[in-house]
C-alpha cells in the first residue's frame, strides 16, 4: 500500500468500512447457515466426570481431559514473561514511586482488601473442583491486588525479576509437568491420571499455577509500565536511551 | 427452535468485524492493539455462544474451557505487545508502524 498517493490516504475508511461490514454480515448469514451438530462433546464430558478427579466439568476439560492445552497456556505465559522482560527499555528504571495520592485513607484500604483478595482467591481456587472457579480466576484475582500493591507503591518495581520471582514464575509449569510426567513411570502416557489420583493432582497443579500466572501477570504489569518518569520539560531528551537519572526525583 | 446463545454469537460476529475494521483504520500502533483485542474478544462470544444456538442445549463445556484458555493467553500477548510499542516509541519516538503511508497528524 506504500504506492498510495496522500489524497487517496481518505478512501482507506470507507473501504475498510464496506469490507468489515461484509465480512461482519457474511459471518452472521454463516452462523444462521451451520446445521445442528449431531455429535456434541458435552455428554462426553459428563459421562467420565466421575473418574476425572473433580465434579466442575469446565475444571475436568481444563485439567483433565484437555490437560495438554493448560500445559501449553503456562508455556506460552512464561514465554509472554521473557519476551517483556526482553525489551524492557535500556535507560533507568523508576524502581520505586509511591503515587502523590496515596494518603492514608488509601493506604488503609488498601490493607483491608488485601486480605478479602487472599482469601477470594483462596476460595475461588477450591471452589474450581466442584463449581466455576478454579487456578485461572484465583490467580486473576490475586494478581489483581498484586497490581494495586504496586500502584500504590507498597511493592517496588524491578529491572529485571530477582530470583525468588523468577522461581515463582516457574513453579506452575514446573509442577504441571512434573505431576504430567509421573504417570510415565507406570507404564501410562503423559497427563493419563488414575482416576483414584486425579483429584489430588488436579489440587496440586491448580494450587501451583495460581501462584505463579498471578506472578506472571503481575511481572507483565510491571514489566509493561514506564520505564521512568518522563520530564515534561525535556520530552525529546528523556526518549534517549542513554539519558540518565539526572533531574528525576 | 432459536436459542439464547444466538445473540452471543452474533455480537461475536459484529464485534469481530468491529475490531477489524479498527486495526485497518487507526495508525496509532496502542490503538490497533485494543483494535485486535476487540476482534479476539469477538472470537470469545462466537466459541462461547454458537454451542447454545438452539434450545434447549447444554452449554458446551469444553469450548468454555478453550475460550478460558484463549483469554489468558490473549492477555499475556497483549502484555507483550505493549512492551514491543513502548520498545519502539523509546527507540524511535514514533507510534506508527514505519510504513505506514497516512501522514503524522
Amino acid at each position: 500500500m506504500s504506492a498510495v498517493e496522500p489524497e487517496e490516504h481518505g478512501l482507506i475508511r470507507p473501504i475498510a468500512a464496506a469490507l468489515a461490514s461484509a465480512l461482519g454480515i457474511g459471518l452472521i448469514v454463516a452462523i444462521f447457515a451451520l446445521p445442528r451438530p449431531v455429535v456434541g462433546l458435552a455428554a462426553l464430558v459428563a459421562a467420565h466426570l466421575e473418574e476425572s478427579g473433580v465434579r466442575h466439568p469446565v475444571t475436568a476439560v481444563l485439567l483433565n481431559y484437555r490437560g495438554y492445552d493448560t500445559l501449553l497456556e503456562i508455556a506460552v505465559l512464561l514465554l509472554a514473561v521473557l519476551g517483556v522482560s526482553a525489551f524492557r527499555p535500556a535507560g533507568p528504571v523508576a524502581t520505586y514511586r509511591p503515587r502523590p495520592d496515596s494518603g492514608p485513607v488509601l493506604a488503609a484500604l488498601i490493607r483491608l482488601i488485601i486480605p478479602l483478595i487472599v482469601l477470594t482467591a483462596g476460595y475461588l481456587l477450591w471452589a474450581g473442583a466442584h463449581r466455576p472457579g478454579g487456578a485461572f480466576q484465583a490467580a486473576a484475582v490475586l494478581a489483581g491486588g498484586g497490581v494495586l500493591l504496586r500502584l500504590t507503591g507498597l511493592i517496588p518495581s524491578f529491572r529485571s525479576p530477582p530470583l525468588w520471582l523468577r522461581m515463582a514464575l516457574f513453579l506452575g509449569f514446573d509442577v504441571f509437568l512434573i505431576v504430567a510426567a509421573l504417570p510415565l513411570g507406570e507404564g501410562s502416557r503423559l497427563l493419563e491420571y488414575r482416576a483414584a489420583r486425579a483429584g489430588i493432582a488436579i489440587l496440586v497443579v491448580e494450587s501451583a499455577l495460581t501462584l505463579s500466572i498471578a506472578a506472571i501477570l503481575v511481572t507483565l504489569f510491571v514489566g509493561a509500565a514506564p520505564s521512568r518518569i518522563r520530564n515534561k520539560r525535556s520530552t525529546e531528551s528523556a526518549r534517549l536511551p542513554q539519558n540518565d537519572r539526572a533531574g528525576q526525583p | 427452535m432459536i436459542g439464547g446463545g444466538l445473540i452471543y454469537a452474533i455480537a461475536g460476529a459484529i464485534l469481530f468485524s468491529l475490531g477489524l475494521y479498527g486495526l485497518v483504520v487507526h495508525p496509532h500502533l496502542m490503538r490497533k492493539l485494543i483494535a485486535f483485542n476487540i476482534t479476539g474478544s469477538g472470537v470469545f462470544l462466537v466459541l462461547v455462544g454458537l454451542p447454545q444456538r438452539m434450545a434447549g442445549t447444554p452449554p458446551d463445556r469444553v469450548s468454555e474451557a478453550l475460550v478460558l484458555t484463549g483469554i489468558v493467553v490473549a492477555v499475556s500477548a497483549t502484555a507483550f505487545g505493549l512492551a514491543l510499542v513502548r520498545r519502539f516509541y523509546d527507540l524511535t519516538g514514533k507510534t506508527r508502524l514505519p510504513n505506514d503511508p497516512r501522514p503524522e497528524p
